[in-house]
This record gives C-alpha cells, structure tokens and sequence, in this order.
C-alpha cells in the first residue's frame, strides 16, 4: 500500500482520528467548499465528501474533494454504486489517484426515489462490498475487473460504511466481515445515538476479530433540535434515536436544544474514546460544518497530531 | 408471467384518432391471468371506447378478437382472414405480443393498449408481484429461492444495505427486504454459510450486453 494521505498516518500512528463530513453545493461555486475547508482545517485529520447524498444533485463529489485538497485538507472521496456503472466507478477511481484523492468511501447510496431526481435509472451495476474488491485490486495487483493490467496502479485508502442499527443485528457482523475480507482499511459508521446497542454491535465485531483487522470510527451527528431528533428517528432509515435522547431534547427549551445536542454528541465522542478499539470519529454535522471545530475541542481531540504534510 | 396494467383511456384514444375501423385484439395468456389483456379485458375495453366515441360523436368501427397467444406466430396467422376489415389494431398484448403481430402485417399500425410491466407471481386475487429480472443466469439456488436481484431496491448481491429495518426496505416500508427473506429462509434449512463469501460482480452480459437476447434451439428446429 502506497497511500500517504492523512487519516492512514494518524491511524497508523495509533492516534484516536477524527474525520468530518462535508456535503458539496447545490451549485457550482468553489467557494462554498473552500469556506467549508477554512470551518474544518486544524480541527479534523481528513473530510468526507458526500456523493450526491439522498439522491439531490449536487456539485460532484471528486470535484469537491479536489478543491478540499488544494485547500490543504485530505478528502475521503465518497462513492454510491447507484449513478455509475463498472466501467464509471473504475474510471473515477483512477481519476481520483491521478489527482492525489487518498482515500474512498465505497457507499451503496441512498435510493435514487428519495431525491429530486425520481425518474432517474438506478444504476447498482456492481455493490458495494464488490466495489471495495475492484479498488484493492487496482491498488495492490495493479487490475481492473476481469484482470486487465493498470499501466500504474492506484493509491487508495479503502474505506466501507457499517450501520450498527440496522436488520438483521447479527447478520450486520457478517457484512462487516465481508467488507473486510474484500478489503476495507477503515470503516466509518451509522450515527450513533444508541451507545449501549453500538457496544453490543462492537463486542460481537471484535468477538470475530474484526477490530483487530480494520480501523472502525464511530459516527456522530450532532442534534439541532428536538424536531431534527424525531425527524431523523422516524424518516430515516436505519437510524436507531432513544427515546431518552429525544425526552432530553425536549426537556430544554428550543433556544437551547443546539447545545444540548452539542453536550450529546460530545458526549458520545467521550465514550466512542474510552471504548477500547475504536479508532476514531466521524463527525457529520449536515450542513452545520462551523461546528465541528467546537466539538472536536469540547472532546478533547485538539490539537490534531502532528503527522507531516499532504 | 408477463404482466401488464391497461394505459388511461385518453393515452389510448389520442393513439386511435386517425383511425376508423379497428380491432381490439386481447391475448388468452399471461395478460389474461393479470386481468389486463384477457378476452374479458378486451370486452369492456372496447364497449368503453365505443362509448366515448359515441360521446364524442365520433364515428368509428370497433370490433374484438382474442388470440390464444399473440407472442407466437402460429396464432398470429389467425389474423390473416380478417386484418382486410381494419386499418388499425389495437393489441392488448405485453409489448412481445404487440410486436409479434406488427412484425406480421407490416403495414398495418398497431396500438398498444398496455402498459407491460414485469415478470412476476400472482400473490393473491389483485396482487401481482415483481420476483424475476430475467438476467440469464438463475442464482436463485444460493438465496434460497428469493432473488435479491429482483426483489432488493439496490440489486445487492452481498446484502442487506444499512436501511433494513423490520424486516422492510427503506425504500418504501411496503417493500418486504429481500435480504430478511433470504437469511431468514436459508436460516431454516441452515444454509446462511451460503451468505459468507462474497459474491462476484453480476455477469449482466447475459442479461443485456450482447443487444437483445435470442434463444436458438437447434433440436427444435428440425
């Protein structure tokens, strides 16, 4: 593996990485990201960007993520198998390598009905455990699908998304070792509001020796409302909302709730912290990427360490 | 079966209006068990545009027939001895059927008056269900009779995506998660070691990358 961006360094390092998410705009002007990188630099050691998240056009994810780059930032290029065929994800892989994208999120994406585009065709050509397979190999055998020799082959640092909370909770791990025997490095998962079901979800991925073999990073987002909560727990597929999250949102009033959707999610980085293996964060803060920087602080994750430049 | 839902009424008039003497030609097979294309189907289609004619004071000859299948030739032929009387047909076949008898009577224009839909299984009375892609190469063995391909939103051969939740696709919590189906079935005859490897990218050649698909029987032909 040849890859040297900055999320590898910091997990290699050992050090508790902290990742953020950042979703591209609704346009096509480069300053909306840059100003997203100028919210997020210093305070995270690489940024996720979203691939047309819930189905809504947006500017492309590769795009974005080389503007994050020239910003100084490492971005996490995110892929959904929904848009593209074999031959598109390939072809965007190395496309991504040749403008020095480090790392990949490979997605199945969010169903093309949820957005604002329903006519589309969904493409699902290939999946998404079988997408992380087709990057190793164009990394470490130098392939493509079917075995053709790469003149150069890519620098990928592999990354696959697991949901915790989702059905059926034992087959979950099943998936999860899939994905890392197709070759994940690390894994950034479902928000997690549910800490006692991640654990158990935890325990049985490490019971089978998966945390051993990939660096899993618990996802966050923090709660700007009572309304968001609910919102989030009853439209949202897969996402796991306590009731005793909700009940605290609630019991604060409105102009309040901000914060204490900070205190939850700070909260929940400080435990994600003392559960042993897991390697770090991820923070999506859907279009509240300002914040990052305060809840990085708050849990105690500044500075970032120190590991060179990209 | 190939199933098949009527178009609205007004598509299918807008496509007859140049027309004056047409036949409306049911088919006794797949789109009969679908109740969309039987001779029934045919029936009342054609009384109700025979009346809308009549109120909108438009003249124009309707008449009916039904073939045992539209999609094979030899039943197709049975048109031979009574195409002379129309200058149009409209077909209440799948789109196989439409096309089999536009290929016979080249010069004649043929409607479609359904909309075909997909290879499916007739749940229940009025619940026709999605179950079969016809991709050319039947996995069906190893998820345990439940195709993921056909039957999970995202097509995954290495699922289930993180939106399963109860047993329901996120799509719409009407849509049952294939992959719930599949585990908990190879669970009761204890086959879910079948979902531990992981399985290659689908080979879609079969289904579409060769252009459209012929299949030649040599032992047939003779």
């Amino acid at each position: 593996m040849n890859n040297t961006g900055m999320l590898k360094r910091v997990l290699e390092k050992g050090a508790f990485a902290v990742t953020a998410e950042c979703g591209p705009p609704k346009g096509s002007d480069p300053g909306v990201v840059l100003k997203k990188a100028d919210m997020l630099r210093g305070s995270i050691d690489a940024v996720n960007v979203t691939d047309n998240q819930t189905a809504i056009v947006r500017m492309s994810s590769l795009a974005a993520c080389v503007l994050l780059k020239e910003a100084g930032l490492d971005p996490v290029l995110q892929m959904v198998m929904r848009d593209r065929n074999r031959i598109a994800l390939q072809s965007d892989v190395l496309g991504a390598s040749a403008l020095g994208i480090n790392n990949i999120l490979c997605l199945s994406g969010d169903h093309q009905s949820f957005g604002n585009q329903g006519q589309a065709l969904g493409v699902f050509d290939i999946d998404s455990t079988q997408f992380i397979q087709v990057i190793r190999d164009m990394r470490d055998k130098g392939v493509i699908l079917g075995g053709e020799s790469l003149s150069e082959p890519v620098k990928a640092f592999i990354g696959a998304a697991a949901n915790p909370f989702a059905d059926p909770p034992e087959f979950r791990i099943v998936r999860l070792a899939k994905k890392i025997a197709a070759g994940a490095d690390f894994i950034q998962t479902q928000c997690i509001y549910n800490l006692e079901r991640f654990e158990r979800w935890f325990e049985m991925a490490k019971d089978r020796g998966l945390t051993e073999k990939v660096a899993i990073l618990g996802g966050v987002t923090p709660l700007k409302s009572a309304g968001m909560a609910r919102y989030m727990k009853n439209r949202v597929a897969g996402m796991d909302i306590p009731d005793k999250i909700i009940r605290r949102m609630d019991g604060v009033p409105k102009d309040r709730q901000k914060e204490e959707g900070l205190k939850i999610c700070v909260e929940t980085i400080e435990r994600l912290k003392e559960l042993e293996g897991v390697r770090g964060v991820h923070i999506m803060a859907i279009e509240w990427e300002d914040i990052v920087g305060q809840i990085v602080e708050r849990a105690g994750l500044l500075p970032r360490p120190a590991c060179g430049k990209d | 079966m190939i199933t098949a839902e009527q178009k609205p009424i007004e598509e299918i008039r807008a496509m007859m209006a140049p027309y004056k003497r047409v036949l409306a030609l049911g088919c006794a097979s797949c789109v009969a068990e679908c109740a969309a294309g039987g001779e029934k189907e045919t029936a009342m289609l054609a009384s109700v545009l025979r009346m809308a004619d009549k109120m909108n004071g438009e003249e124009r000859m309707i008449k009916e027939m039904t073939l045992e299948r539209q999609c094979v030739n030899e039943f197709v032929l049975q048109l031979d001895r009574v195409i002379e009387e129309y200058d149009a047909i409209l077909s209440l076949a799948c789109g196989a059927g439409v096309q089999a008898v536009a290929e016979m009577y080249d010069d004649m224009p043929v409607i479609p008056a359904l909309n075909t839909e997909f290879i499916g299984e007739t749940k229940e009375r009025g619940l026709w269900v999605e179950n079969c892609l016809g991709c050319g190469d039947c996995m069906l063995f190893d998820f345990g009779g439940i195709c993921p391909l056909a039957r999970c939103s995202k097509h995954l051969l290495n699922g289930p995506c993180g939106g399963s939740v109860d047993g329901k696709c996120e799509v719409n919590p009407d849509i049952p998660c294939a992959w719930q189906l599949i585990i908990d079935r190879l669970a009761k005859f204890d086959a879910l070691e079948r979902l531990e490897k992981i399985y290659p990218p689908k080979d879609w050649s079969k289904k579409q990358g060769g252009g459209p698909r012929k299949i030649v029987r040599e032992d047939q032909q003779k």
